[in-house]
């Protein structure tokens, strides 16, 4: 009968509440018990070294136009032996979603996702990193890749001084 | 000292009492609904204020007073100003008539533990709880704004209804005491509690003193995910906190209700009276948040099928049959 379905079903409910009501807990108190993070963990992003100890980044503005919330800025250089780096490099951490498709659009394995996601902060502005925070001196999650010497441009050997490489062609003789 | 004095002392220090005790029991019982939930939810609830969370009531009253005082424009700004302090008024003033504990002797002088024993105790219960609809009609109605009001209507429609079928439950109670009198009433359940007497007003009354303390799953005037805050939607900072308040005051007012009609009160063995009513009104009170942690809420027009439809004739036949039952059984 339909009444004592409707009857059942009023008071069952509430054995199910006392029962679950005398369980342990399964909330973990963050502060005083973390958990163990997954080791790909897509936290804080960081700028790392070749293993060489020289900077990764050639500022090729991939990660930028990689951002979807377009919160990293840079200002491309480049030093007397032709290896590119950025004058200064700045990362949005109060825009950041922390989505790591700038460290799938990087080239040169530079820019980086760490654990670490305890950056929580009063002001605003202090969200805003700088080159100067955001270089470490180690390699990151990727200890053997070295940019330049795959690629050998200008660095790692002169120009057209690589195996199997041509002299570079001065493009203004091109000219019709 | 002259004997008017030390009379008056005594009502004095009651009432102190009385008032210290119901207020932080107020406080305690919005921290113990959320932490008893939250175990309901298999989650710890607030333990961060203090040790297990024991000062969070504190910070709550803290964070409360520090808010933004807010009026909205075009609301009618003494109603609003006066709807919070009428739904903490009318809670608070109920409790004059509940007896707590069998009369005490201090000093030479019977003390009753009742602020007022009126032998219209159970009418003014009644008239307090239809007043206490003003606080929050008037509040919704004073806010200017469409959920405030949608609030307080359904608010008033709801307390009518159950108000009734809570009268009529009681009609019971008063034919089996042959008194109007809390005190008496708790007398007369010596014995055997109207509860196990009469168990269908029991529930009845249960239920209407549920849809009373407007909670799940009567919680239409509120309806957090229908009508925002429902009639409290304007409301800010303490406004909102005599609201709170007032509502847990009413949740404690229910329970010593419930205990005085039909749980006997006082009465019970061993342990001296004032406890058994505390143990009684703590124990409704866990009900009504566990009722809480359970049930889904209602839909509008199915509360006001159940009320008017089931309910109230289900009093009614009560009536009528315990009305015959005690002529029968006069012989």
């Amino acid at each position: 009968m339909s009444i004592w379905r409707d009857i059942k079903g009023t008071l069952e409910p509430f054995w199910i509440t006392l029962r679950n009501m005398l369980r342990p807990v399964v909330t973990v108190e963050y502060p005083e018990v973390r958990t163990k993070l997954p080791p790909r963990y897509r936290g804080r992003l960081i700028l790392t070294c070749d293993p060489d100890g020289l900077e990764r980044c050639v500022a090729c503005h991939l990660c930028s136009a990689a951002c979807p919330v377009d919160c990293i800025s840079m200002q491309a250089a480049e030093a007397q032996d032709g290896r590119r780096y950025a004058a200064w490099f700045r990362i949005n951490f109060s825009r950041c979603i922390f989505c790591g498709l700038c460290t799938e659009a990087c080239p040169t394995l530079a820019i980086q996702v760490t654990g670490d996601f305890e950056m929580a902060n009063r002001n605003p502005l202090e969200t805003v990193w700088e080159k100067e925070q955001l270089l470490v001196d180690h390699c990151g999650r990727e200890p053997e890749y070295n940019f330049y010497r795959q690629a050998g441009i200008g660095v790692a050997a002169a120009r057209g001084e690589n195996p199997g490489e041509d002299k570079p062609v001065d493009v203004k003789d091109l000219l019709p | 000292m002259p004997e008017w004095l030390i009379i008056g002392l005594l009502i004095v220090a009651k009432l102190g009492l009385i008032f210290m005790v119901l207020l932080t029991l107020a406080a305690y019982l919005v921290l113990a609904e959320r932490k008893i939930l939250g175990r309901m939810q298999l989650r710890p609830g607030p333990n961060r204020v203090g040790p297990f969370g024991l000062m969070q009531p504190l910070a709550d009253v803290i964070k409360l007073l520090t808010k933004e005082d807010f009026i909205p424009a075009r609301a009618d700004k003494w109603l609003f100003i006066l709807a919070p302090g009428l739904a903490a008024v009318t809670a608070l003033l109920t409790f004059a008539v509940v007896p707590f504990g069998p009369p005490l002797t201090l000093f030479g002088h019977q003390v009753p533990l009742v602020v007022c024993d009126l032998n219209i105790g159970v009418l003014f219960f009644l008239g307090l709880s239809s007043l206490a609809v003003y606080g929050m009609t008037l509040g919704g109605w004073a806010s200017n704004s469409k959920y405030s009001l949608m609030g307080a209507i359904r608010g008033l429609s709801q307390l009518i209804s159950y108000e009734l079928s809570m009268g009529l439950a009681l009609v019971p109670v008063v034919m089996l005491a042959r008194s109007f009198s809390l005190t008496d009433i708790v007398m007369a359940q010596a014995d055997v509690p109207f509860a196990l007497v009469n168990p269908l007003a029991f529930l009845i009354f249960l239920i209407s003193a549920v849809a009373e303390s407007k909670r799940i799953p009567f919680d239409l005037p509120e309806a957090e995910n229908e009508l925002v805050g429902g009639f409290h939607t304007e409301y800010s900072g303490m406004r909102f906190g005599l609201f709170f308040v007032g509502e847990y005051i009413n949740l404690i007012i229910l329970g010593s209700m419930l205990t005085v009609f039909f749980l006997g009160g006082w009465m019970g063995p061993f342990l001296p009276g004032v406890v058994w009513f505390s143990i009684k009104v703590l124990f409704v009170c866990f009900f009504f948040i566990w009722v809480r942690g359970t049930m889904p809420r209602l839909r509008y027009d199915q509360l006001m099928h159940f009320g008017w439809k089931i309910l109230l004739p289900l009093s009614l036949l009560n009536v009528l049959l315990t009305g015959a039952l005690l002529l029968w059984r006069q012989g």
